[in-house]
């Protein structure tokens, strides 16, 4: 029951004047939410952004200028870059031989146990559900005496040159195998919880033709499940990329003392000095090239990166 | 909507456990070979091969026990009741998958546990003399100051990055979800440090608090507020804060994250009610909106500890392996008596008391996941 737009009645002209006040206000009340969002951008970006600057100076030029703004009046420089790079470099390409291949192996097994757990139903499947979803939050501290104790023991290079024959099978990779298979150990709970998740959610109508069709278990898992997980295998495999490629603990417990020439590109980070002590700049490139695969990563997929990291709840 | 479970669950007609929760296998396979020859029946009539006919059996009759004894049926389930059941049917997909989990994880925690009660130390394995084993190293960690130290930052650590954490995300959330333009690009930027390494902030951090030339004093300075640039990492009064304070930086965004799924899902009738009722903006979230995020907060919770425990790696690239006692917490603690000065059965001590602790914050959780149906 709306009144008729235009009528010239005075109790007509305070509502119009309500209204545009109501306008002001919500407008005031925007411009501050859009201010404090801005400020929260501030404060996300600040330590990135100053720390880009800052990698692109001299010595000299950063000791002198403000720590987020250019180097205005000479003092640019790639040399930073160059000298993490150089001292990074062989990190990184042990970086990527580590992350994929465990990153790919837990996505897929976390995916079979949870199709495995989800669809096919008997009496105490919840203890072994809730024994694989426990693993997630295990600090690593409490297994990592017999980790170390155990790859002292084990020693892959031996057992795997039988396979590979020796002159492939160096002690470089072989410590980079026992990396990926902590790895994929480790990542199958948070894995088996994404899928599982997901799994829980799918809706059925190819699944029920393939059932009229008579498919088993292990075919409709193979020819209908499997392609519907593509988006949750992106997701998984983005977050489980980020988890391996970020890791420390693991490399600095597993591998021989320093990291040797396994290294991962965080342990090549922190023991980057670039030459003088406190050299701020080639610290932050250094920082800039460790963090750039998962970086890219989140830029290119950061509504998967999102959905991967509140589906870990 | 059928749900892929129930639909899968008709696919094997296999024996139906919920349908006579009570029975062993004993008696199935009782009941299988009695039931099999009226399938046969059933199957003969539709003539339609064995395929057809299970299907139709399973379609019609979910109620049907033990018709896995049939034998016309597939391969896999010649070999009896038990061998055709849902259990081991299930397992190939589970089994490889959890046995390397379980040995990594469980096989892992059960021999740590073992070592703690050694005295080993730097061998390449313990001896474990079963009469030697007791809680030697336990006792000695309660009467260890430093362990105390280590234990006090801990919870420290834990109950103010995550109550600041979570206080401080939920804020976002309400932030973000005001129907604002360029949502994802905020929403993208908040989450950004957590894509980041603990190593990579950690340097970050490390040169943010740098106390001559580091960004937060040069900044301060420049702004003639020179009494407020402290010597934040290296003053043990502000040690642990500005650790605490870069960990808030790296992870609000993944509360924020969580928040604003449950705020999604929250109708918007919920909103409206509150404030046809009157209420408030304070009020509506502090009495209708937020008691319904109960779900959001718990499960942040639990997984911001987790971070808080993995915090490690931060401590160990900004102070090496002795952050002092001023930020020492249970994990460098652990770290630097294991790896550091070879007390491996001390350190596994340490390191189930830090179990422990997961274990009192996530047990009571997966039994609430438990209870609501989640597990």
């Amino acid at each position: 029951m709306s009144s008729p737009p235009a009528s010239p009645n005075p109790e007509d002209h305070t509502r119009r004047e309500r209204v545009e006040q109501t306008v002001r206000d919500t407008d005031g009340r925007r411009a501050a939410l859009y201010a404090v969002l801005l400020a929260l951008v501030a404060f996300y970006l600040a330590p990135l952004e100053a720390g880009l600057m800052t990698a692109f100076k001299t010595t000299d030029a950063f000791n002198r200028t403000v720590p987020f703004l250019p180097p205005f009046g000479g003092g640019f420089t790639f040399e930073p870059w160059e000298v993490a790079f150089a001292e990074m470099s062989n990190a990184l390409i042990n970086s990527l031989l580590l992350a994929i291949p465990a990153t790919v192996l837990s996505a897929t097994l976390g995916s079979i146990a949870a199709y495995g757990l989800t669809t096919i139903d008997w009496k105490y499947q919840t203890a072994l559900v809730a024994l694989f979803i426990a693993g997630i939050f295990i600090p690593y501290q409490a297994v990592l005496v017999p980790l170390s104790r155990l790859y002292a023991i084990v020693n892959t290079q031996e057992l795997l040159s039988f396979l590979w024959g020796l002159p492939l099978m160096r002690e470089h990779y072989a410590s980079i195998i026992n990396l990926i298979i902590t790895h994929t150990a480790y990542g199958i709970p948070i894995t088996f919880l994404l899928f599982r998740g997901y799994y829980q959610s799918l809706s059925d109508e190819m699944i029920e033709a393939a059932r009229l069709d008579g498919a088993s278990v292990y075919s409709i898992y193979r020819n209908i499940v499997l392609p519907l997980s593509k988006p949750m295998f992106a997701v998984t495999l983005i977050y489980q990329f980020t988890q391996v490629w970020n890791d420390l603990l693991f490399a600095l417990v597993i591998l021989p003392s320093g990291g040797g020439s396994a290294a991962p590109v965080t342990i090549a980070l922190n023991s980057l000095t670039g030459g003088i002590v406190e050299s701020f700049n080639t610290q932050m490139a250094g920082a800039f090239v460790a963090a750039l695969p998962t970086l890219l990563v989140y830029v290119l997929f950061g509504e998967q990166f999102a959905k991967g990291v509140a589906g870990e709840t | 909507m059928q749900r892929l479970k129930d639909v899968l669950r008709r696919i094997p007609p296999g024996n139906r456990e919920e349908a006579n929760p009570g029975r062993t296998d004993g008696d199935e396979r009782g009941e299988g070979s009695g039931a099999s020859p009226e399938l046969r029946t059933d199957g003969g009539e539709q003539a339609d091969g064995p395929r057809g006919s299970s299907e139709l059996r399973s379609d019609g009759g979910a109620t049907v026990t033990g018709d896995s004894a049939e034998p016309a049926e597939t391969e896999t389930r010649t070999g009896g009741s038990f061998l055709s059941s849902d259990f081991v049917k299930s397992m190939p997909f589970w089994l490889p998958p959890f046995l390397l989990m379980g040995f990594f994880v469980y096989g892992a925690i059960g021999w740590n546990l073992v070592i703690s009660l050694t005295d080993f130390e730097g061998l390449l394995l313990p001896e474990y003399k079963i009469s030697a084993f007791d809680l030697e190293m336990y006792r000695r960690a309660f009467s260890d100051p430093s362990f105390w130290t280590a234990a006090q930052n801990t919870l420290v650590l834990l109950v103010a990055f995550t109550t600041i954490c979570l206080v401080f995300g939920l804020l976002l959330a309400i932030l973000v979800d005001q129907e604002i333009r360029f949502e994802n690009t905020f929403r993208i930027i908040y989450l950004l440090p957590m894509s980041l390494s603990f190593v990579v902030t950690a340097k970050f951090w490390a040169w943010m608090y740098n106390p001559e030339i580091g960004m937060i004093n040069v900044t301060l300075r420049q702004l003639g507020l020179d009494f407020l640039a402290l010597q934040w990492i290296s003053n043990p009064d502000t040690k642990l804060a500005a650790v605490i304070f870069a960990l808030i930086w790296q992870f609000s965004g993944y509360a924020m994250v969580v928040y604003l799924a449950g705020l999604r899902a929250i109708p918007t009738a919920h909103y409206e009610a509150a404030k046809v009722d009157g209420a408030s903006t304070l009020k509506m979230y502090w009495r209708v909106i937020l008691p319904q995020l109960r779900a959001s907060t718990m499960s942040a919770a639990v997984v911001l500890m987790v971070f808080a425990l993995k915090a490690f790696d931060f401590l160990y690239v900004m102070f090496g392996n002795n952050p002092g006692p001023a930020a020492d917490i249970l994990a460098t603690l652990m770290f630097r008596e294991a790896f550091g000065s070879n007390n491996w059965a001390y350190g596994s001590a340490i390191a189930i008391v830090l179990f422990g602790m997961a274990l009192a914050v996530v047990a009571p959780y997966l039994y609430s996941e438990y209870r609501r149906g989640e597990l």
